[in-house]
């Protein structure tokens, strides 16, 4: 298993150039860190499939690639089925000794915004888990579609506007919870399913080497906020994603074969929504006085859903 | 190594069962598969080979149609051989997938059962998911019966893998009348099928580390029309190829196939073209005609719908006086697709024939031999008349009043 070991972040952060520098994504965009986390924490032979988005239409724009390995991108929907099929022909090829290189261990990653995971590829990612594939699924979740202009997806909070999920003097914007995903794909039976954000780097590499190591599907839901859509200064990515953490807006936790569930951060203060919400253009809007109801009800699902995961950590179930 | 499959010189085999067994012989490395009537069983055959050995491959059976073309693009992309079948709406939930896999050049092998497309919704067969196809960049190869199910299916790997083609290539049969209905077929023994298939040689390998390939990339105005006009190219260029493997494939099994297939056509006065089962009814209502009535009928058919043969249509209708096209699909107010494909290659002859347009057989309704004779003598009747004397467009074989459309302007 060549995983590689992370001591420092100079020493891994320039472990293994597989994912060149010269994409076209937004100054500032988490897509691009979370990737590199992925490929410099294994030197293994990746096969990495992604589908439509802001990561597929910025890293590999004819005649130039930023993909240094195995790389195949089909549609918006089914990335994951595409690396399915490609590991199903790995397990045939190998039986058959037709590979090149028989022995040397391959791992199979799809990369999906959250557009593309929540909501048109779900069934693509629900059936590709179900059959047991080896490989890992990582979401790319800044919660819209970015791609497209930033538009609403399964993964807005509430409360946010987005191009198709307007705010305005009748909307305070985004209407209807997030999605659960990472419990619904715990309940697919995946083995090790995980929340991971940016921030907290080394816990989110680790979290990949689980996945890596572990045979079968996994599944990982990574926090990436987006400048772009969620208005806030390019430089402040890092900044953003810890006022995402600290206030539990994105918990970080691990769920292992459905049941164990560990939390693998938890923020020594934790902030208040309003100020995640404050520090971004998306929820301005609900900082006018007749749209405090709806910062107070995110507050309350953060709170619950906190009580939720510690409870669930301790009862392992 | 995979278990021996007891095979008899001659088999009762319906078109389903004939595909499955090309796939058997070609030992198919992936299926990515969902089921769809009247395809379901070329894949179940598969999954049973898989489950007693016969082939060493991997099942996989996915959530829908949409899934099953998208794994076996990941699984064509991985080196290997790949194979799948579907019908009708399983066809059509596929279509995004179809143009992915073909501007990838990737030599899937699809085995299309042809059937109606809803709604209404009808299991039966004609040729609306075929012509759904058309524009999507893949080979297109229409087999008349089971026997030719299987032939054209071995002719499909040899055909998509070479080098120079690197195409996908779909294999049509109708739905019920070919694929449900048991016939003889007289197989390759398995070791001259595989020779003739020849192994797997990948190019562009996503499982060879050596060399990272990057599969489908954007491209936008300053590469797109590139891409699409090699992408033509490579169709247009694939017409010899398909020659050259159906000469190979005559010497191996003694069975002769042609892009264009022509019967009764060397002094023929007046023509079908037809696609499918059809052909064979045509062909006996010809030679009937020929005896009964002196009628010189012939019959092209097309074997090879895309790359459209058109020099081969052209040659073999040029000296005829009046052709009639059948068209298995709805025209959808147009004339049928299959028209305008024969109208456009009878252009530029010098001696152009009339030729009108027979919407038929929609949803599996029967195309009989006296239909085909009445067809004929329509025909005879503009031949001797030296125009087009009924509508351009009809419906034939619909109950209730006839239906027709266009009039020729007379003199
Ligand atoms: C079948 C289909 N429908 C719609 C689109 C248009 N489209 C491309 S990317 C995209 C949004 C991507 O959003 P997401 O998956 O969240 O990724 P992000 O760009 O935010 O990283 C959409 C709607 C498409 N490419 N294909
Ligand atoms: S729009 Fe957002 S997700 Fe897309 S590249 Fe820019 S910052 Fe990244």
């Amino acid at each position: 298993m060549a995983i590689t070991s992370i001591k420092n972040l100079k020493d891994f952060s320039t472990n293994n150039d597989r994912f060149e520098g010269a994409h076209t994504l937004c100054p500032g965009c988490a897509h691009s860190m979370i990737v590199r986390e992925l490929m410099n924490c294994t030197d293994d032979n990746l096969v990495i499939s992604t589908n439509t988005g802001c990561l597929e239409v910025s890293t590999a724009v004819y005649p130039f690639t930023s993909w240094d390995t195995s790389w195949i991108h089909i549609g918006f929907e089914n990335a994951a089925t595409a690396v399915s099929g490609a590991e199903a022909m790995h397990k045939a090829r190998k039986r058959k000794g037709t590979l090149k290189d028989n022995d040397a261990p391959v791992k199979f990653v799809a990369f999906g915004g959250d557009g593309s995971t929540f909501d048109i590829g779900f069934q693509w990612l629900s059936g590709a888990v179900e059959r047991g594939h080896d490989f890992t699924y990582i979401c790319l979740d800044n919660e819209n579609y970015a791609n497209t202009g930033g538009q609403r997806s399964s993964a807005t909070p509430i409360g946010a506007t987005t191009s198709t999920a307007q705010a305005g003097s009748h909307s305070y914007g985004k209407k209807e919870k997030k999605k659960d995903i990472v419990a619904i794909m715990a309940a697919h039976g995946a083995p090790y399913v995980a929340q991971l954000a940016p921030n907290k780097w080394k816990s989110m590499a680790k979290g990949f080497q689980k996945a890596l190591e572990t045979e079968g599907p996994c599944f990982i839901n990574t926090v990436s906020p987006c400048c772009t859509e969620w208005k806030f200064d390019p430089k402040d990515t890092i900044g953003i994603t810890d006022l995402a953490t600290d206030s539990l807006m994105f918990p970080v936790y691990e769920i292992i074969d459905g049941h164990e569930l560990n939390i693998l951060y938890r923020p020594k203060n934790i902030i208040t929504v309003e100020e995640y919400m404050g520090a971004q253009g998306r929820y301005k809007h609900l900082f006018k006085p007749e749209y405090r109801h709806v910062i107070d009800q995110v507050q309350k699902d953060v709170n619950e859903y906190w009580d939720y995961l510690q409870r669930r950590e301790e009862a392992r179930v | 190594m995979a278990e021996k499959y007891d095979l008899q010189e001659r088999e009762v085999w319906d078109g389903n069962f004939a595909a499955s067994q090309a796939l058997r012989q070609a030992q198919v490395d992936v299926v990515a598969a969902y089921p769809i009537t009247p395809s379901t069983p070329i894949v179940e055959n598969y999954g049973n080979y898989v489950a007693n050995g016969y082939i060493d491959g991997e099942f996989v059976m996915v959530e829908s149609e949409h899934a099953a073309m998208s794994g076996c693009v990941g699984a064509s992309a991985a080196g290997g051989r790949v194979s799948t079948a579907t019908s009708s709406q399983g066809f059509a939930l596929m279509a995004e997938v179809l143009y992915q896999a073909s501007g990838m050049r990737l030599p899937i092998v699809l085995n299309v059962v042809n059937r109606a497309l809803a709604s209404p919704l009808n299991v039966r067969g004609d040729h609306a998911d075929m012509y759904l196809g058309r524009d999507s960049g893949w080979i297109q190869l229409d087999a008349f019966n089971a026997q030719e199910a299987y032939d054209l299916a071995l002719c499909a790997f040899r055909i998509g893998e070479n080098h120079n083609v690197r195409l996908p290539v779909m294999v049509h049969q109708d739905g019920f009348i070919t694929s449900h209905t048991a016939q003889n077929v007289y197989p390759l023994a398995d070791e001259v099928a595989y020779n003739f298939v020849g192994d797997f040689q990948p190019v562009d390998d996503m499982l060879d580390f050596s060399r990272p390939v990057t599969y489908g990339a954007q491209t936008e105005e300053d590469w797109h029309f590139e891409h699409k006009a090699r992408q033509h190219k490579a169709l247009m260029d694939s017409r010899p190829i398909i020659d050259e493997v159906f000469a190979d494939f005559e010497k191996v099994s003694g069975r002769k196939y042609n892009r264009v297939e022509t019967y009764d056509m060397e002094d023929a006065e007046v023509a079908i073209v037809a696609l499918g089962t059809t052909v064979e009814t045509a062909r006996v209502a010809a030679k009937e005609l020929r005896a009964e009535e002196g009628i010189k009928a012939g019959v092209v058919a097309i074997r090879c719908f895309r790359p459209f043969p058109f020099d081969n249509v052209r040659d073999a209708l040029e000296n005829v006086k009046s052709v009639a096209v059948l068209d298995r699909s709805s025209p959808g107010g147009a004339m049928g697709a299959f028209f305008n494909e024969v109208s456009a290659a009878l252009y530029t002859t010098a001696n152009r024939p009339l030729v009108t347009n027979f919407i038929y057989g929609l949803g599996g309704r029967d195309f009989s031999i006296a239909e085909a004779k009445r067809i004929f003598k329509e025909q005879k009747a503009h031949a001797d008349a030296g125009y087009i004397t009924t509508d351009i467009q009809q419906f034939s074989g619909l109950r209730g009043p006839t239906l027709g459309f266009f009039q020729t302007k007379r003199g």
